[in-house]
């Protein structure tokens, strides 16, 4: 076991990781940080994806000391600082764009990473930039409609074309 | 103008607040003290005799508690099946002994063959890796009519073969079906299959056993659709501990689809081992495990025949389906290609004489059970591709052909002993034809064809039977356990309430749209209501989430009961207003008497009862909580007809959907915005379903797509925007809310239309194709093409 530490949500973080440790476990299990999920053991799902050091990172694809002195953020440092939802939660649940939330912190993490790339993506960039996550439920037509919301685009309008 | 709150409101989700911040709680997120982890080595042959297992080894491994193998399990209960089928010749199905872990003989990959208990989840996958065994192959039976032949190898050898029922319906009908057949001026003949699925919610299953001694309490956290269930199931039969020492826990669910209903070896495992080692034992299963152990879905290959008259009314209908069972009977495994499977052949025609056979076959394969569906799919998938093929065949309109052969007068009792309550078929097709803008086909066919794309358009109707069940039709016909629900309201003193309900909410919102009603009928805030759910320490016997049920059958308890409560508190308002019983009206949150201005309200009714100073406590007990147990008087029959168009590429044979419309009669809607994604889910499986998805073995029975870079998912960008309509309303007759559940209508009725726009777009292109089988991968659609 190595000492690894880093800041996650804005806070100092250290934990105790084996070289095999992978981040999204040692969120979990060391740091108790279980809005992180994992859905797959291949990478596919994105369903653990997280933001390091401003990026997004399927946290399965890391070793938690890889992750040693970064910047970690995860879905439970997304809030606004009163506790509110923030813009892309809020438009999640405002177009019902989740059902079991289960694959939702990691879609949240990923659409929040397109929009500070692109802040007003079509919905083809959209469904491209979120084919790593996939959601079994409510077959992307409300995540699609989040995001554009979000990014502050008309879409009602969008999505009847 | 839209309702803000109550029933038809689109409330937004209060559950969602704890999904976007990471603050949900499902069942990898609890940890206890003293917590072991398991790792179950499975079975990598699909068939193969056990010579010898050494744990030795493994056992002496760093932080190992035990290791077990079957021989733990000797005199332990097998996994039961909750549904006896029996076959055409009035005999009951084969029923082989299912163990929790594989006793004598391997006979899928992914059986457990030895569970390591150990303190870390690494230590328990390393010391696996340590267990020595010996594993005689033996030939496995993957392919069902190879199954069949006399000389296979036998899944069970203390079997009478593979067969497990041939079965018929309505068996005393199928002469008078094959002479009509016979006697037809035409019959359209299809050989299809459906594909083999993993339903993959994306949260894979995880169990977490515990048990105290001081109290000699069993607690099993699971991911499950119905706890209930799963304790009466795992107490009563497999590891005998009572009810009453047997508590489970279904937290926060992360999807199910039918996955999640049948009672699995994982959860008897833990909760056994918990017991046998006095701590907590967890698993949390890997996606590849999820893809060897979590029951499959479909499976059938059919062929069925339509015989039309001169007019081209449909006259009669034969089916002869081969319906895999895997290697052992999962829960409700034997309900599936029969009851819910034959009872649906009538779709939405007036087709006079039906006769279904199905022969379910054991293999060397994950046992299947239902997926989203479960059944229904597989009927109208069968129906409508052969109408389509039908209308081609006789140079007719596909709608046409519908329509001419529509149900149009309610009731309707169908020859395959269901009665459809209420609907209009013709209402939907004519909201489908206005939303998918079908006139508008034409041109932008010629529009892709100037871009060298064939362009395709799909249609389709289904009816599924959901609102399951009436218990005493189901017990005729084999179901093991009763199929009510039920619901406790319970008032507190200052008026909120907590609703304990038998239903499971794993992302069908049930926290958000159960409040709905009950403000509805008691005028007072959604906010005032909360529902209690998946614990079976707090929440009366019901039997849980699946087959579009929740609403119709708990929503229906709920509002008995909540009846019930509108009664008692009657009787105190007029207590306290000194009035006549009959006299009393709830209105918005206030008690009235009728033509006065007297009024006392809710809160102060409420608390009342539990302050029952100035109360008639000679009539009426104290406190307000009552109780309801609701048994459907029938299935509920939501119906529809959705549109698809497609384009392909005729260079590469991709296929991509260009538009979608659902026109859906789900009879009367709580919340439209939730059943607008229920349709929406259920779309893209049925997409994933017949353009994607395909769980495939070889042929020696090793499953080769069982991770998501083998097993194609719907993702983002495979899938459009899509129209969904609901204002098509015919309430169901016999629950209190006139629901009739959305849950599967997407995943029933996308795959036919799907496949039949792609036909469509391969005829446009003098491609004469009849059909290819899903998944329509651009391979399979470029090989059509070639003839």
């Amino acid at each position: 076991m190595t000492k690894v530490s880093m800041t996650v949500n804005g806070e100092a973080a250290e934990g105790e990781a084996e070289g095999r440790t992978l981040l999204v476990e040692f969120l979990r299990e060391e740091l108790g940080l279980t809005g992180t999920h994992v859905g797959c053991d291949t990478s596919q799902c994105g369903a653990c994806v997280v933001h390091v050091d401003g990026r997004a990172v399927k946290a399965c694809t890391m070793f938690a000391l890889e992750a040693e002195g970064a910047e970690v953020r995860t879905i439970e440092g997304m809030a606004n600082a009163d506790g509110s939802l923030n813009v892309v939660q809020q438009a999640f649940q405002d177009h019902h764009g989740l059902q079991c939330g289960f694959c939702t912190p990691g879609m949240v993490m990923s659409a929040a990473a397109l929009l500070d790339e692109t802040p007003r993506p079509s919905e083809a960039e959209i469904r491209d930039y979120l084919e790593g996550n996939i959601c079994r439920c409510t077959g992307y037509h409300n995540i699609v409609k989040a995001v554009l919301a979000a990014s502050g685009q008309d879409a009602e309008r969008i999505a009847a074309e | 103008m839209p309702k803000d709150h109550g029933i038809g409101a689109a409330s937004k989700r209060r559950e969602d607040v704890r999904f976007l911040t990471g603050t949900g709680n499902y069942t990898d997120d609890i940890n206890l003290p003293r917590q072991l982890y398991v790792h179950f080595l499975r079975s990598d042959v699909a068939h193969g005799e056990i010579r010898h297992i050494d744990t030795g080894a493994a056992e002496a491994m760093p932080g190992v508690k035990r290791v077990f193998t079957g021989k733990d399990f000797e005199g332990v209960g097998g996994l039961p099946c909750g549904w006896q089928v029996t076959d055409r010749h009035g005999q009951p199905m084969q029923e082989p002994a299912h163990p929790v872990i594989a006793q004598g003989k391997v006979r899928y990959v992914g059986e457990i063959l030895a569970a390591v208990v150990a303190d870390s989840r690494e230590r328990a996958r390393d010391a696996a890796e340590a267990i020595e065994f010996d594993i005689a192959e033996l030939p496995a039976v993957v392919d069902m009519k190879a199954a069949l032949a006399p000389d296979a190898p036998k899944v069970h050898d203390d079997l009478d073969g593979n067969l497990c029922y041939d079965w018929g319906f309505v068996e005393e009908n199928r002469e008078t079906v094959d002479a009509a057949i016979r006697e037809a001026a035409h019959v359209t003949t299809l050989e299809l299959v459906n594909n083999r699925l993993v339903a993959n919610p994306m949260e894979p299953r995880v169990a977490v056993g515990d048990y105290s001694r001081a109290d000699d309490q069993s607690t099993l956290y699971t991911t499950s659709q119905n706890p209930h269930v799963i304790r009466l199931l795992m107490g009563a039969f497999v590891l005998g501990i009572p009810e009453h020492k047997l508590r489970v826990v279904a937290p926060d669910v992360g999807g199910g689809f039918g996955s999640k209903i049948f009672h699995y070896a994982e959860e008897a495992f833990c909760t056994f081992a918990a017991r046998q080692l006095g701590r907590p034992v967890k698993w949390t299963s890997t996606r590849s495990e999820a893809f060897m152990s979590d029951a499959h879905g479909r499976d059938h290959v059919t062929k069925i025949e339509l015989a039309l008259d001169a007019d081209n009314n449909f006259t009669a209908l034969r089916t002869e389906t081969h319906a895999n069972m895997g290697a052992y009977l999962s829960t409700f495994a034997p309900s599936v290609p029969t009851w819910l499977h034959g009872t649906l052949m009538a779709g939405n025609y007036k087709t006079p004489n039906i006769y279904v056979n199905v022969k379910a076959v054991f293999t060397n394969t994950v046992p299947v059970d239902a997926y989203r569906g479960a059944g229904r799919p597989e009927a109208t998938f069968q129906l409508e591709r052969v109408i389509d093929k039908a209308a081609r065949e006789l140079g007719v309109d596909p709608i046409a052909l519908r329509r001419q052969n529509f149900v149009t007068e309610f009731p309707y009792a169908t020859p395959v002993a269901v009665e459809y309550d209420t609907g209009d078929y013709n209402a939907t097709m004519d909201k489908l034809e206005e939303i998918a803008d079908i006139k508008g086909f034409a041109a932008r066919r010629k529009e892709s064809e100037a871009r060298g794309k064939l362009r395709g358009l799909g249609v389709n109707a289904y009816i599924e039977a959901c609102g399951i069940a009436p218990s005493n039709l189901v017990g005729q016909l084999g179901a093991r356990a009763g199929l009510y629900d039920a619901a406790t309201v319970r008032v507190n003193a200052t008026g909120s309430i907590s609703v304990m309900v038998g239903a499971h909410s794993h992302g069908q919102g049930h926290e958000t749209a159960f409040p709905q009603v009950i403000s509805e009928m008691l005028g007072i805030g959604e906010d005032q209501v909360e529902i209690v759910h998946g614990d079976t320490s707090k929440i009366p016997f019901g039997m849980g989430t699946y087959g579009s049920r929740s609403l119709a059958v708990c929503g229906s308890a709920m509002v008995r009961a909540t009846e019930k409560v509108v009664a008692k508190a009657k009787k105190i308002a007029a207590h306290l207003l000194e009035a006549a019983e009959a006299d009393i009206e709830l209105r918005d949150g206030k008690f009235t008497v009728a033509g006065t201005d007297k009024e006392v309200a809710w809160g102060d009714v409420t608390l009342a009862a539990y302050v029952p100073h100035n109360y008639p406590l000679e009539d009426v007990e104290p406190g307000l909580e009552e109780t309801a147990f609701y048994d459907p008087a029938n299935f509920t029959y939501p119906a529809g007809a959705y549109a698809c168009e497609v384009e392909v590429d005729p260079e590469t044979g991709k296929v991509t959907i260009e538009r979608f419309a659902a026109a859906d009669d789900f009879g009367n809607v709580i919340n439209p915005m939730i059943v607008d994604g229920q349709v929406h889910g259920g779309l893209a499986q049925g997409i994933g379903q017949a353009l994607l998805e395909n769980c495939a073995y070889d042929e020696n029975g090793q499953l080769v797509s069982a991770s998501y870079m083998d097993y194609a998912m719907p993702r983002a960008d495979d899938v459009p925007f899509y129209t969904v309509d609901h204002s098509c309303q015919t309430p169901c007759t016999h629950n209190p809310l006139g629901v009739k559940g959305c849950g599967e209508a997407g995943a029933i009725g996308s795959p036919p239309t799907i496949v039949n726009a792609v036909i469509d777009a391969l005829h446009s292109g003098g491609h004469k194709v009849d059909h290819i089988d899903m998944p329509l991968t651009p391979s399979r659609v470029w090989a059509a093409m070639q003839g």
